[in-house]
C-alpha cells in the first residue's frame, strides 16, 4: 500500500504538472491558431469564390477524414524529407492547428448556413454591401450560434494532444508514462493521476460549454449547428 | 509513392484489413452498450439515469489513448495476457460508446413525447413502447449521427498504433522506417484511410440531406 502511495510524491506529483503544463500550452496554440484559420476558411468556403471555395472545401474534407496521428506522424517524419524539421512541440501544434481549423471550418460554415436567408437579404436591401453585410450582420449571429460547438470541439482537441506522446511531446501521458516506466508498481496509480487530470480539464469545459449554451439561449439552434457539422465528436 | 503500393502493398492492405476488422467488431459491440446506457439514461428510475450519465461522462472526458494504454498495460501486469489489437478494440469499444449513447439519446429525445404517452395509454408497458413504438423511431434519426460515429471509430482505430494491433497506421510506421520515405509512405496510408473514410462521408451528408 505505501508503495502506491509513493506514487504521489512532490517529485512524481511536479513532474506531472510539468506535463500539464506542455498540455496546455500545446492546446491553447493550437485553439488559437485553429480558430483563426478555421474561421477564414469556413467563410471562404461559405461565399463560393469561383474555384477558391471548392479547392478548400476538398481539401478541409480530405483532412478532417484523416486520423489525427498520421498527420502528426507526417509533420514530424514526413515534412523533414522536404527539408522542413520541427521539434516536437512545433509539429504538435502544426498538425493540431492543421487538423483543428479544418473542423473548425465546417462548424463555422455550419454556423453561417444556419442564419436565415432573410438576415442577408434584409442587409442587402438597405444598402450594405455582400462584405458589410456579412461582417455586421451574418456573422455575429452565427458565431452565437456555433460557441457551444467550438467548445466541444476544443475538448477533444485538449483529449487529442495526448497522442502526440508519440513523437515524445513532453506532454502530461509521456510524464506519466516515464514515472511507471521506473516503478511497475506505479502504473495504476499513475493511470488515476492521468485519468482524473484529463477528465477535470475536459469535464469543466463540458460544463462551461453547457453554460454558454444555456446562456446564449442557443440550445436549440447550436443543435442544428452540430447537426450540420459532419465528424464532430459531441 | 508507387514504388511503396508496388514494394510494401500486402502490408498495407493487412493493415487495412486490420482496421476495417477492428473498426466494426469496435461499432458493433459501441452500437449494443451506446444504446443499452442511451435507454438507461430516459428510464424512469433515478439510480440507473445516474450510473449511465457517469459512465457516459467518463468515457467522454478521458483521452482514447489514456483508456486504450490502461488495457495494454495494466490489465496483463495484474490479470490476463491480451494482445494489442485485442486492447486497442477494448479501448475503442468504451471510448466510442459513451459517445453512440449520447446520439442515441439525443435520437430518443427527439421523438415526440406523445408517442412514449400514447403507447402507455394503450396498455404497452415502458419498455414494450421503448422497444417497438419509441426506438424503431429514435434510430431513423440516428442514422446520419451514427455514420460519423463510423467514420470517427475508423479514424480514431488508428490508436492501434500505439499498442501493436499491426493496423494501417502501425504497418505506415514500420514500412516508413524500412522504406526510408516517411514522406511517401504517410501519404499512401493516408490514401487509404480516405478509401475508407471519405465515400461514407459523402454519403452521410447525402443522407442526412435527404432525411431533413
Amino acid at each position: 500500500m505505501l508503495t502506491v502511495l509513493g506514487a504521489y510524491s512532490w517529485i512524481n506529483i511536479r513532474f506531472l504538472l510539468e506535463g500539464a503544463w506542455v498540455t496546455i500550452l500545446v492546446s491553447v496554440c493550437s485553439i488559437i491558431l485553429s480558430y483563426i484559420f478555421g474561421v477564414i476558411l469556413g467563410i471562404i468556403r461559405y461565399v463560393e469564390i469561383k474555384y477558391l471555395s471548392a479547392i478548400v472545401g476538398f481539401v478541409i474534407d480530405i483532412i478532417r477524414n484523416l486520423p489525427l496521428i498520421l498527420i502528426i506522424f507526417f509533420t514530424y517524419f514526413g515534412l523533414p524529407n522536404i527539408g522542413f524539421k520541427p521539434d516536437p512541440i512545433w509539429a504538435s501544434v502544426i498538425a493540431m492547428a492543421v487538423f483543428e481549423s479544418a473542423m473548425v471550418a465546417e462548424i463555422v460554415r455550419a454556423g453561417i448556413v444556419s442564419i436565415p436567408v432573410g438576415q442577408m437579404e434584409g442587409a442587402r436591401s438597405t444598402g450594405m454591401s455582400y462584405w458589410q453585410a456579412l461582417r455586421y450582420i451574418i456573422l455575429p449571429q452565427a458565431i452565437k450560434n456555433m460557441i457551444p460547438a467550438i467548445v466541444s470541439q476544443f475538448i477533444s482537441l485538449v483529449k487529442d494532444t495526448s497522442l502526440a506522446t508519440i513523437i515524445v511531446l513532453p506532454d502530461l501521458m509521456n510524464h506519466a508514462q516515464i514515472i511507471y516506466g521506473q516503478n511497475t508498481n506505479y502504473t495504476i496509480p499513475m493511470f488515476l493521476a492521468l485519468a482524473v487530470m484529463y477528465f477535470i480539464v475536459c469535464y469543466s469545459l463540458s460544463l462551461l460549454s453547457q453554460y454558454l449554451d444555456h446562456r446564449l439561449g442557443t440550445a436549440k439552434k447550436s443543435g442544428e449547428v452540430e447537426e450540420v457539422v459532419q465528424g464532430a465528436e459531441r | 509513392m508507387i514504388s511503396i503500393f508496388q514494394n510494401y502493398g500486402g502490408e498495407l492492405l493487412y493493415g487495412l484489413g486490420q482496421t476495417l476488422l477492428c473498426s466494426i467488431i469496435a461499432l458493433v459491440f459501441a452500437l449494443i452498450i451506446g444504446s443499452g446506457f442511451a435507454i438507461l439514461e430516459v428510464v424512469p428510475n433515478k439510480f440507473f439515469r445516474v450510473i449511465a450519465r457517469v459512465y457516459i461522462e467518463v468515457f467522454r472526458n478521458i483521452p482514447l489513448l489514456v483508456i486504450t494504454m490502461f488495457f495494454y498495460v495494466v490489465i496483463p501486469m495484474y490479470i490476463v495476457e491480451i494482445s494489442g489489437f485485442a486492447s486497442g478494440t477494448i479501448g475503442l469499444i468504451l471510448y466510442s460508446s459513451a459517445f453512440i449513447a449520447e446520439t442515441v439519446r439525443s435520437g430518443i429525445q427527439s421523438v415526440d413525447p406523445g408517442q412514449m404517452e400514447g403507447a402507455r395509454a394503450n396498455g404497452l408497458s415502458f419498455w414494450q413502447a421503448m422497444r417497438y413504438i419509441v426506438l424503431p423511431q429514435a434510430f431513423r434519426y440516428v442514422i446520419p449521427p451514427l455514420g460519423n460515429q463510423f467514420i470517427n471509430l475508423v479514424k480514431n482505430s488508428s490508436v492501434l498504433a500505439f499498442v501493436a494491433g499491426f493496423d494501417l497506421m502501425y504497418q505506415g510506421n514500420v514500412i516508413a522506417s524500412d522504406s526510408l520515405q516517411s514522406m511517401s509512405t504517410y501519404l499512401c496510408v493516408g490514401v487509404l484511410y480516405l478509401i475508407l473514410t471519405l465515400p461514407l462521408s459523402y454519403y452521410m451528408r447525402y443522407l442526412e440531406k435527404k432525411l431533413a
